[in-house]
């Protein structure tokens, strides 16, 4: 099986290599880290950009292309983070803890190389366990029918919902939502059309890409319009910088090696968000520090090792994403989007009926990852550069993208409405603090688990006990249980920790009052 | 400054969670109430609104727990804000008004001047109108802004990437 793994990697990079897909690669990760850089731009407006593109390539390059754009952006992202003290995508805001101060003691530019090579390091380790993982996963999952499906995409479901920002109800809430929004179109076994609202151009349902340029694109810009802080720095950063010392390296050693460890530990846990990990990875460097106190002022580990956790995690996200076709988070929810328009339905036979797409992905992660460090060392001027776009006319750019992008995909001006109108109801979740990303979470799983429990209610003849009766099903359901459990049990302890409080606040009122 | 103030009375914490826990029951309500129409069926044959009167009993509930869930502790809400980026705080509700209103205006501008005028008017549409939503572009940028997506529109849609979108057109 290794052998077959390690012959199969070679054919990945074989296809990878191919001039046609590598042109791509490199495409997606330089305009991922082009918009990644951008202020108020994260990995997922920067895919849902370029979604449309992809519509008229093949598979392959088109999910080569967003793998790039992905951590394309992220690397950006950490830019941003370490420079300017902007975290542009939310795991960089630890980044930011330690990289910024170490931009004002002058030291941004080894702050920058180390996050290159955690990264590097941490995702060569995630592929690493990608490959060997992958295969061994797909043979359980071959064994998985509608019910055992139906109970992990549930899991999914409800962990990509509580484990978001925010409140967990909100989570939910959004998650639902979002697997409404995926009923709207012709229901495929009925032929009713549902939710359509009397429009024909909703018959074949919500466009994915309509739905995240609004969630990630207008909802933000209607966020940040006129709010934006200016940013002004004149920091420069020159190419020798860029190189960390020996003794700097040495330090960095250890906290990349844990940080790549906390992220593929946390990135097999579906759900499970980079931000989270990059916060465990962090915490973890500051308990086993000998100095803590240097936490905050621009200790080296604090960048590194929450960088390594993020990229480690990144890749080994790909690994349910891929293999038992469940997104972990909104970024792999619209990777998962963008193969099903392409016809490829994600899954255990991914691996066997794609064995190109699938190999030549992670092949293309380290190819990406090389091109990454080429293009960063002379570019970073251009980064820095490109920081300081001004938001005012940063948005308006945007949204003609955005509106044209929309357009192309299906030459329908009534999509750039829907854009319109996500972009508005993500803007009033916003307000109310929702979480918008777990509605794509939904969406795009929604007629999966539609078709999943259907199945599962057809083969039982409508007993749906059936979940709890097939063994992996019903461990799965428990977990689910387990996790709402946990939960309520979170929320009953909060609740009688208030009451607590406020009785003794009302005694001592009583008592004074007297 | 009082506007703003107005706003926050409007949505302190505890109201928030109203509104939010409201609008899920509604969302949810709607939902189950529409697909009761498309037929629900039973276990053994799901009808069409089978899905849909589930999910919308489910968000009904979730809305009725976050109503009921008033916040307290601001934890969570603080460690949220540390992942933001730096915002202005004390941004008058007028002057947001115009950006909202203005990135709207031009979204619909740009369909409306798509289907009657076609790809250059919408795109110069679409830069000048939500350019003008930040009252620090003078109207001499915005225009310049405009003209330079009409360019780019031209080139590298219409000219390099074939694009179903004529220059010009009515109706």
């Amino acid at each position: 099986m290794l052998a077959q793994s390690l012959f199969d990697l070679w054919h990945g990079f074989a296809i990878a290599l191919e001039p046609h897909n590598l042109m791509w690669v490199f495409f997606g990760v330089l305009v991922g880290n082009l918009i990644g850089v951008l202020p108020g731009m994260g990995a997922l407006s920067a895919m849902s950009i370029l979604l449309p593109l992809t519509y008229a390539m093949h598979a392959v390059p088109a999910v080569l292309m967003l793998a790039g754009i992905f951590y394309g952006s992220q690397y950006g992202g950490a830019i941003g983070a370490i420079l300017l003290n902007l975290p542009c995508h939310p795991p960089h805001a630890v980044t930011c803890l330690d990289g910024y101060p170490m931009t004002r003691q002058g030291r941004g530019g080894a702050a920058l190389g180390i996050t290159m090579i955690a990264s590097f390091v941490a995702a060569s380790f995630g592929i690493v366990v990608m490959v060997f993982a992958s295969p061994a996963l797909v043979r359980i999952a071959f064994k998985f029918g509608p019910a055992e499906l139906f109970s992990i995409m549930l899991l999914g479901l409800i962990v990509g919902g509580t484990m978001s920002r925010g409140a967990p109800l909100k989570g939910i809430a959004m998650v639902l939502v979002g697997l409404l929004v995926g009923m709207v179109g012709t229901d495929v076994n009925t032929g009713t059309m549902r939710f359509t609202l009397g429009f024909i151009d909703l018959a074949d349902g919500v466009q994915l890409v309509a739905l995240a340029l609004g969630l990630f694109g207008v909802t933000e810009f209607l966020r940040n319009v006129n709010c934006m802080d200016a940013v002004g720095s004149g920091m420069k950063v020159s190419l020798r910088d860029m190189r960390p010392s020996g003794a700097e390296l040495r330090q960095a050693a250890g906290p990349i090696a844990r940080g790549t460890l906390i992220g593929t530990l946390f990135g097999a846990m579906p759900g499970t968000g980079p931000t989270i990990t990059t916060f465990i990875a962090y915490a973890l460097e500051k308990r086993i520090a000998r100095q803590p106190e240097r936490f905050g002022q621009g200790a080296i580990e604090g960048v590194a090792s929450p960088e390594a956790a993020s990229h480690s995690k990144t890749q080994v996200d790909f690994i349910p994403t891929m293999s038992l076709g469940i997104p972990g988070d909104a970024v792999m929810a619209l990777i998962l989007g963008a193969l099903l328009i392409q016809g490829i339905q994600p899954g255990p036979q991914l691996i066997v009926q794609h064995a190109d797409l699938f190999w030549g992905l992670i092949a293309s992660f380290w190819i990406g990852n090389v091109l990454l460090i080429v293009l960063n060392v002379p570019l970073i001027g251009l980064w820095v550069r490109m920081l300081r776009v001004p938001y005012r006319l940063l948005f308006p750019a945007a949204l003609f993208f955005i509106a044209v992008g929309v357009y192309s995909t299906n030459n329908s001006l009534f999509e750039v409405l829907e854009v319109l109108v996500f972009g508005l109801a993500g803007a009033v979740f916003v307000l109310l603090e929702f979480p918008v990303a777990p509605i794509l979470l939904g969406y795009v799983l929604g007629p999966m688990v539609e078709e999943n429990f259907r199945r599962a209610m057809v083969l039982s003849q409508g007993d749906p006990a059936i979940f709890v009766e097939r063994p992996i099903s019903c461990a799965f359901v428990s977990l689910c249980a387990l996790l709402i459990v946990v939960q309520l049990g979170f929320w009953l302890r909060r609740l009688i920790g208030r009451r607590r409080g406020r009785d003794v606040g009302m005694e001592r009122r009583a008592f004074e009052g007297k | 400054m009082q506007s703003t103030s107005r706003i926050a009375r409007l949505f302190n914490r505890r109201n928030q969670d109203y509104y939010a826990g409201t609008l899920m029951m509604i969302i949810g309500l709607s939902a189950a109430y529409t697909g009761s129409g498309y037929g629900v069926g039973s276990f053994s044959r799901m009808g069409a609104g089978f899905f849909p009167v589930a999910l919308g009993g489910l968000l009904v509930l979730v809305g009725v727990g976050i109503a009921m869930s008033r916040k307290h502790t601001d934890t969570a809400v603080e460690s949220q804000a540390s992942t933001e980026m730096p915002r202005k705080s004390d941004v008058s509700l007028g002057l947001r008004m115009r950006g909202w209103l203005c990135i709207i205006a031009s979204i619909i501008a740009f369909v409306v001047l798509g289907k009657y005028g076609g790809l250059l008017p919408a795109s110069f549409a679409v830069g000048l109108i939500a350019a003008l939503g930040d009252p620090d572009n003078r109207l001499r940028d915005a225009l310049l802004l405009a003209l330079a997506l009409c360019v780019v529109a031209t080139v590298v849609f219409w000219w390099a990437l074939r694009m179903q979108f004529p220059l010009f057109t009515w109706g």
